[in-house]
């Protein structure tokens, strides 16, 4: 029998990559407090791709029909922010799992696993599609021990998604060193994103305005099972040192001076 | 955070395009301003090819007899004068050719002189000095800033001596308190709004060739770019200028008040004046906040009467926050995409599209009342279909369609470019008249027979600011004939400007008459000949 998609989402509001980040004055993380945030981009990547999905078919170029894109993001207040813009690309719902705001980048890796898995169970999931990592922690952990914990096939990095059969058989292209690797699995799966997958969309005003009326439901840890347990201390965190710049010389013979004085000539 | 920042890079590498790129590649450290005129980069078809010199360009135009002749002694003068060897490019008594073709031409290739002597003086003094000396030996100047300008301005036509601000570039001072800076004439516009951007604040002005332009070139031209609609014209944000006039005579009015009603304001006199009556060397100027929270929205609409009505929106409900509302029309936004090649934000293509910034110190106030204001135009269907901008990547790659107009229209061949202030109902019908007049005479078309590629229009909606582009496969004299003055006469029926923020230069030196009264341009030589008697500086050129 035919079944349809189910396309689970998660994403994370992060400081946006074009950003300077600055470390805050206690070191223990990034100052985060009034700098700009924005969708993590690689689950910008994750989200255009399962409205592509939803398109192909609709375009008869993929045989699956798409049921339902459930977005979800763990944060602080302002989380549905990035959740709104989920659903103005295309997300259908979105789940905020209400978790404090904290400088070091939120539960750790195996939490967001377990709690991914708590969804997938009660939501009756059968693709998750992730970043391949979030770029203030960047674990890149999640997708895999999410794979694990529900024992499905995985592939990750993909830089190309195709559904290739209605019984859920799914080629995965992603680049690895010196070439590209092709997998193939089948559905229920989990796929994380690389750069190359695709280039996302703006969310154009309708849809923003669209995006308000869809549900957006509060939720907790509790609420999968999940507590928000951490088995790594933040000791320290300090700039990279900073780099000695250049010098500039007036004319050649500054230049020839300068090298000499260098010991260069 | 090292792991985070490389993940950026290489997003940056992947999809991103060079936030805000602009004319040209812009090198805000060069040391020599006019170096950044990279311009053969893109322009690789022409760059073999000689740009026309000025003065064949425009016959009726003879050397003033009244100048002096450059000789081996001048030179030897200024070599002492200036000490430095970098600060003299001589080509009077040695070949140097190609090191003086940088100051002799402009990057659009348009204009070029037959200078043989750069002068590069490092301090106000020192500008005095070789001013008083040029003013004796009535040797004729050239102040040259960044050399962005548009109407040749900063380039000479003889063999006038191209004195150059780019070796004061020292930032002399700035106050958190006040947010007034003090800078020499020689400073980058970019490097002058890093240093604030450090400190939360922001440079008051803001356009296209930044990364190339001088502060000092940017006063003397009176600039205007993309936010004078929110910070105001340099009439007003200069505080005080410091100026060497021709006699070498330092006039210090370098003050940082906000208040001096004290004598007439002659500051005022060099800010425009396109370095007539003196070159500027040091600028105060008074610097906002600088904006926590910017938004960007870029709209799609199917008439002028709608951009009209999308502004007075914007103007109603935005009012406090809204720094740009820009205006493209379809046709240079599918040049932007023909050469850059980006994909469009929207889907469908439409005759009008409009870019409008947000910039406000509270990010949920102002996105609480862009939201309204979307709604609002939205449902009244006023705005067809719209984006915004949902992070920092999307806002530089939204005003890339704006800012990179100019750059696609530079890949084509030549443009023929009018900078004009219309009344904003007219603004628009402008380009449609001058497309229907050059169609009708047969030479707007898509192949190579024809020598008119595309006649568009963009510009600054809030300032009423239209720049009408003819863009050419060659410079074409029937095409030229077509438009001028034909277009001079349209604005002058509406009581227009015809130069709104490029300035006159030697391109629009002869129309001035259509925007300026017999009256006003008796006072105006009145001032210059009091200023400059022996017409030393930028002549030829202004009125």
């Amino acid at each position: 029998m035919a079944s349809k998609l189910r396309i689970l989402v998660p994403v994370k509001r992060v400081i946006d990559y074009a950003i300077k980040p600055r470390i805050n004055k206690a070191q223990t993380g990034v100052e985060t407090a009034g700098v700009k945030h924005s969708l993590n981009p690689f689950d910008e990547l994750s989200i255009e791709e399962a409205v592509r999905l939803r398109e192909n078919h609709k375009n008869k170029k993929s045989p699956m029909e798409v049921e339902n894109i459930l977005a979800l993001s763990a944060g602080g207040p302002k989380t549905p922010d990035v959740l709104r813009t989920a659903m103005a690309m295309g997300a259908d719902r979105a789940f905020h799992i209400d978790v404090p705001e904290s400088a070091d980048g939120g539960p750790e890796p195996l939490t967001v696993a377990k709690m991914l898995r708590g969804v997938v169970e009660k939501e009756n999931i059968n693709l998750v599609l992730l970043g391949k990592q979030a770029i203030d922690g960047d674990q890149g952990q999640t997708g895999q021990m999410l794979a694990g914990l529900l024992g499905w096939p995985q592939a990750t990095q993909a830089s190309k998604v195709e559904i290739k059969d209605e019984a859920g058989t799914v080629e995965v292209t992603h680049e690895v060193d010196g070439g590209i690797e092709t997998l193939r699995a089948k559905l229920p799966m989990v796929i994380t994103t690389d750069l190359r997958l695709n280039e996302p969309r703006y969310a154009s005003l309708p849809n923003i305005m669209k995006a308000k009326k869809k549900p957006l439901e509060k939720k907790t840890l509790a609420d999968f099972g999940v507590e928000d347990k951490r088995r790594l201390k933040t000791l320290k965190v300090t700039e990279p040192p900073a780099r000695t710049g250049g010098g500039k010389v007036e004319d050649v013979d500054g230049l020839i001076s300068k090298l000499k004085e260098l010991g260069a000539l | 955070m090292s792991g985070a920042r490389n993940i950026s890079a290489a997003l940056r590498r992947a999809r991103v395009p060079r936030p805000r790129i602009v004319l040209r590649p812009a090198l805000p450290q060069t040391p020599l301003a006019t170096a950044a005129r990279s311009f053969s980069a893109s322009s690789t078809v022409r760059a073999d090819k000689q740009i026309k010199y000025t003065s064949d360009a425009y016959p009726n135009i003879k050397r003033d007899p009244k100048f002096g002749e450059l000789t081996a002694e001048d030179v030897a003068h200024f070599k002492e004068l200036l000490g430095s060897q970098s600060a003299v490019v001589d080509g009077v008594t040695t070949d140097a050719t190609d090191d003086l073709e940088l100051f002799n031409s402009d990057w659009m290739r348009k204009y070029r002189g037959h200078t043989r002597l750069v002068l590069k003086p490092g301090s106000t003094e020192e500008v005095s000095k070789v001013l008083k000396y040029c003013n004796e030996r009535k040797l004729a100047v050239v102040p040259q800033g960044g050399n962005t300008g548009l109407v040749g301005g900063s380039v000479p036509v003889f063999d006038e001596i191209v004195i150059n601000t780019s070796r004061m570039n020292n930032i002399r001072s700035f106050d958190q308190a006040s947010g007034v800076l003090v800078a020499d004439a020689g400073v980058i516009l970019e490097v002058a709004d890093q240093y604030l951007a450090e400190r939360d604040h922001l440079f008051p002005l803001d356009l296209g060739a930044k990364g190339s332009c001088h502060i000092g070139g940017n006063v003397s031209t009176n600039a205007g770019g993309l936010r004078l609609m929110r910070y105001g014209s340099l009439h007003g944000s200069v505080l005080g200028l410091e100026a060497v006039l021709p006699d070498g005579t330092i006039v210090d009015a370098l003050s940082t008040l906000r208040k001096n009603n004290t004598g007439y304001d002659l500051k005022q006199l060099f800010i425009g004046s396109e370095g007539t009556i003196g070159l500027i060397t040091g600028v105060s100027i008074i610097c906002p906040s600088r904006p926590k929270a910017v938004n960007v929205a870029y709209f799609g609409l199917e008439s002028f009467e709608q951009v009209q009505q999308a502004y007075l929106q914007a103007k109603g409900q935005l009012s406090e926050i809204l720094s740009a509302f820009e205006l493209m029309d379809g046709r240079s936004q599918a040049l932007v995409h023909e050469s850059a090649g980006m994909k469009y934000p929207l889907e469908g293509e439409y005759p009008f599209y409009c870019l409008i910034e947000t910039s406000g110190s509270n990010a949920e106030h102002d996105m609480a009342k862009l939201e309204t204001f979307l709604e609002n135009v939205m449902g009244k269907g006023i705005v067809a279909d719209g984006v915004l901008a949902q992070d920092e990547t999307q806002f530089h790659a939204l005003w890339r369609w704006r800012e990179g107009i100019t750059e696609a229209l530079s890949h084509l061949g030549g443009t023929y470019k009018y900078d004009v202030s219309i009344p904003l109902s007219d603004l628009y019908q402008l380009v449609e008249d001058c497309k229907a007049r050059l169609t009708e005479k047969g030479f707007v078309g898509d192949d190579d027979s024809f020598p008119v590629r595309a006649v568009v229009g963009y510009g600054h909606m809030g300032d009423s600011n239209l720049h009408l582009n003819v863009a050419v496969r060659q410079y074409n004299k029937e095409v030229e004939k077509a438009i001028e003055p034909w277009v001079y006469e349209w604005i002058q029926k509406r009581q227009g400007s015809i130069s709104a923020e490029h300035g006159l230069g030697i391109a629009k030196r002869e129309f001035i008459g259509y925007s300026q009264n017999e009256t006003m341009v008796k006072l105006m030589k009145q001032l210059k000949a009091l200023y400059d008697p022996n017409g030393i500086m930028n002549p030829y050129k202004y009125i």
